[in-house]
């Protein structure tokens, strides 16, 4: 028997590696994280200035392609607040910048069940907090806009989104999902921008306060202000799409939170600028 | 002598000795990334660098690896370059990491990369070990390529994100074959692509 495959040399060797091997693993994993800490961050904002179409209308060019300081200048303007989604209030006891949802939504005391909705987003439990997002230009100070993160269940997978609604609370102005799984070109053209830029301008709330807005099957009726043109060769996708928005939008998601809002932004003292 | 052994261990490969074409080893992940250049290539280069370490690394111990847990110790090698090369592709090229996804995590089980620490490392010195590693990487991302190009240009009419063909949904003339972003088309494609291979080397035929 040759010296290396006798008993001790051989957990010799194993535990040698092993040190080795997670020493490497380790130093790498140390090293590189604030890079792609920053990576995130900067995804998740550039996601949101698209969902606002402020990258589009200040520069001219969609987020990802804006430099990272262009993103910060312009995510100066983007001020985030957590809201209780059962009560509508806006909560201070948690700090807003460490906050995750995800994280929250897998802890049972940090979520809730979702009962038998009209609108099946795939999940059985969501977090209790959310976090808003508003947009203010800095030379007014008025809300332009609300974004919203939203996220429910496609065919392969869960789609992770914003979506930014103008500041009467029903008007879409846009929307974008940055994390997903679905077939490239078929379902993945959630990602299509000629696909997402249909969602500007269009209703979430019908007369009676209902959510209605959804993509259609086919291409959405022109009258139809609730409506998107349906993903060609993805139907599931669609309709998740349609019951992710619906849900968010229903008085499960941020409805009873948007209806406070409403009020706050209605009786505010009127100043000018404001149309 | 040395150079031409260094030409066949680094060329052959590519089209005489194809991991992919004549093996066929490591065709779940050219399923799974090849819809589109960039992945594919950025896959293919990844495979490269992990194959082309992890056959230096285990032939630099070759000598000292117990032959009882010979497999594991390997498995350990290529595993702890592979989540390396993740770290790093999320670090620096965090939109291609996205799309890759847990694809560059499963490069540990791809068969090539074991084949070959397993097959020429443990047998061979390092640096026409690392040599061997390159060229069998190559091997895989030229057929992954070649996958890709067909792929995103039918399925999208684009190559590497830049479109070619103007598609109808853009306001352009081509209507996009859905069928080639699903898998089964990398299967149709792969196989045309041995049959193409095998019909100029009648050689690479296995007797029935």
């Amino acid at each position: 028997m040759q010296r290396r495959d006798t008993f001790w040399f051989t957990v010799g060797v194993a535990v040698v590696l092993c040190v080795v091997c997670s020493c490497a693993v380790s130093i790498a994993v140390v090293v590189l994280r604030p890079q792609q800490e920053m990576n995130k961050t900067l995804d998740r904002q550039r996601n949101i200035l698209d969902a606002t179409g402020l990258a589009l209308g200040e520069f001219g060019r969609p987020a990802g392609e804006l430099s990272s300081k262009e993103v910060a200048d312009l995510y100066g303007w983007i001020d985030e607040k957590l809201v209780d989604l059962q009560t509508g209030e806006y909560t201070t006891d948690i700090d807003v910048a460490a906050y995750d949802s995800k994280a929250a939504a897998k802890i049972e005391s940090q979520s809730v069940e979702i009962k038998n909705t009209e609108y099946n987003i795939g999940k059985l439990r969501r977090e209790k907090i959310a976090r808003v997002y508003f947009v203010k230009r800095p030379d007014s100070g008025k809300i332009q806009q609300i974004v919203l993160p939203v996220y429910g269940q496609g065919l392969w997978s869960t789609l992770y989104g914003y979506l930014a609604v103008k500041s009467d609370l029903s008007t879409v102005q846009g929307l974008t999902f940055y994390e997903h799984a679905e077939t490239p070109g078929l379902g993945g053209e959630v990602d299509n921008p000629a696909w997402k830029s249909q969602w500007e301008g269009r209703q979430i709330y019908g007369p009676d306060g209902e959510p209605k807005a959804e993509v259609f099957k086919g291409t959405a009726p022109k009258d139809n202000p609730y409506a998107v043109d349906g993903l060609s060769g993805a139907t599931i996708t669609s309709r998740g799409v349609t019951n992710l928005i619906r849900y968010w939008a229903s008085d499960d998601g941020y409805g009873i939170y948007l209806d406070k809002l409403k009020q706050e932004l209605t009786s505010e003292p009127k100043t000018s600028g404001e149309k | 002598m040395a150079k031409s052994r260094v030409q066949t261990v680094l060329f052959g490969p590519v089209v005489d000795n194809n991991p992919i074409t004549l093996q066929i080893l490591g065709i779940c992940s050219a399923l799974a990334v090849s819809t589109s250049m960039k992945t594919a290539f950025v896959m293919g280069v990844s495979v490269m660098v992990v194959t082309a370490f992890s056959n230096a690394a285990v032939s630099a111990i070759r000598d000292y690896i117990p032959s009882s847990i010979r497999i594991i110790v390997q498995m350990v090698v290529i595993a702890s370059l592979v989540i390396v090369v993740d770290q790093i592709l999320k670090a620096y090229m965090f939109d291609i990491s996205k799309q890759l996804s847990v694809f560059v995590g499963l490069i540990i089980t791809n068969c090539i990369v074991m084949g070959r620490a397993e097959g020429f490392a443990m047998k061979n010195g390092v640096w026409i070990s690392f040599v061997d590693g390159i060229g069998n990487g190559l091997g895989y991302a030229l057929v992954l390529l070649f996958v890709g190009f067909f792929r995103e240009l039918f399925g999208n009419g684009s190559l590497f994100g830049i479109e070619i063909l103007p598609l109808d949904r853009n306001g352009g003339w081509y209507n996009p074959n859905g069928l080639m972003l699903l898998p089964p088309s990398a299967f149709f494609l792969i196989g045309m692509l041995i049959w193409a291979v095998r019909s100029f080397k009648p050689e690479q035929i296995e007797e029935a």
